[in-house]
């Protein structure tokens, strides 16, 4: 990993904080919210810096992928795949995209949203 | 998870929802001005680092001695409720990297195509990117301060935008004008799913 002779060179240079892997273990959604309790901030003090800076992160308040990319100055793909493992470590909830399927459930987020839209 | 509840007393932590919309165009049309109008933080930036082996989606041949490409998407955010936040994401500028846009538009809401009139051809590609995705969208034409002023109709027959697409104009720059497109997004949202839902409507071509 990361030898100068590495055949696959630059492409795999921005995810050395994964230790080379670029496969998140489950998908999750750019906008897809994630939140740290206390005492998982607690625990992820032993899960390594960039783990930890995204607990700081989602325990002061609910965070997207998106903004935690941001934040972290790190490229999507790399902050997915360390939120994946947390959310499978505990470490982070995983809250809701918006709700792909069912009239019902799709009409309601709408009319939130635009009330919330109205709202402004 | 199970500590999670327990930590803070009695309050039974809520499930957030999130949704997106997305705001699309050309280059410099305005797309994070737009955002910035609205967001209550200051538009972030997210980057998405793409391959040369992704599947042709790039010519890597353009980029010499790279073998990556960053993609760079503006975005902002709206808390709406504790339990709601909404997502305003700009596409990246550059048409040619639709593996991008695939990702963002997943899950959307709906979406916006902001057009600038003195570069009204710049909205040909992501018109045609939307009008071939089951998503629906709407056309927001970004009055500059000098540019040329054209009838509604006369873009929607420029642009040969369907009958079904909204046209609106609005000024990016006003908190005021961006909520109209936004309520103008999410309006049409409901309209085309009511429709999908009676089967009145014709089917998007997925």
């Amino acid at each position: 990993m990361g030898q100068p002779q590495d055949p696959r060179g630059n492409l795999v240079r921005p995810y050395a904080v994964t230790r080379g892997r670029t496969e998140p273990r489950r998908d999750i959604p750019i906008e897809a919210v994630l939140v740290a309790s206390q005492a998982a901030l607690q625990e992820a003090r032993f899960a390594g810096h960039d783990k930890y800076r995204i607990a700081v992160l989602c325990e002061a308040k609910p965070q997207s992928l998106a903004e935690l990319s941001a934040h972290l100055r790190q490229p999507l793909g790399v902050s997915r795949v360390l939120v994946a493992d947390m959310v499978a470590d505990g470490l982070l909830s995983l809250h809701s995209a918006a709700p792909k399927t069912g009239f019902a459930e799709r009409m309601d987020l709408l009319e939130r949203v635009l009330s919330g839209l109205r709202k402004l | 998870m199970d500590f999670a509840s327990s930590e803070r007393a009695g309050a039974q932590p809520k499930e957030i929802t999130s949704a997106k919309i997305v705001v699309a165009g050309g280059f410099g049309v305005g797309k994070t001005t737009l955002v910035g109008a609205v967001s209550e933080i200051e538009p972030l930036t997210t980057e998405a680092v793409m391959t040369s082996a992704g599947q042709g989606v790039d010519d890597a041949s353009k980029v010499p001695g790279k073998g990556t490409t960053t993609v760079a998407m503006d975005f902002g955010r709206i808390t709406m409720a504790d339990d709601l936040i909404l997502y305003l994401f700009g596409t990246p500028g550059q048409t040619r990297f639709w593996f991008m846009w695939d990702e963002l538009i997943r899950g959307a809401v709906g979406a916006a195509v902001l057009v600038d009139t003195r570069r009204i051809a710049d909205a040909f590609a992501p018109l045609d990117y939307f009008e071939n995705r089951h998503l629906p969208y709407l056309v927001a034409l970004n009055c500059f301060d000098g540019a040329p002023r054209y009838e509604p109709d006369e873009v929607r027959e420029a642009l040969a935008i369907p009958a079904h697409v909204p046209l609106i104009m609005c000024d990016a720059r006003q908190r005021d004008s961006v909520r109209t497109v936004l309520v103008g997004v999410v309006e049409h949202a409901m309209a085309t799913l009511v429709a999908e839902q009676t089967g009145g409507f014709p089917a998007v071509v997925g």
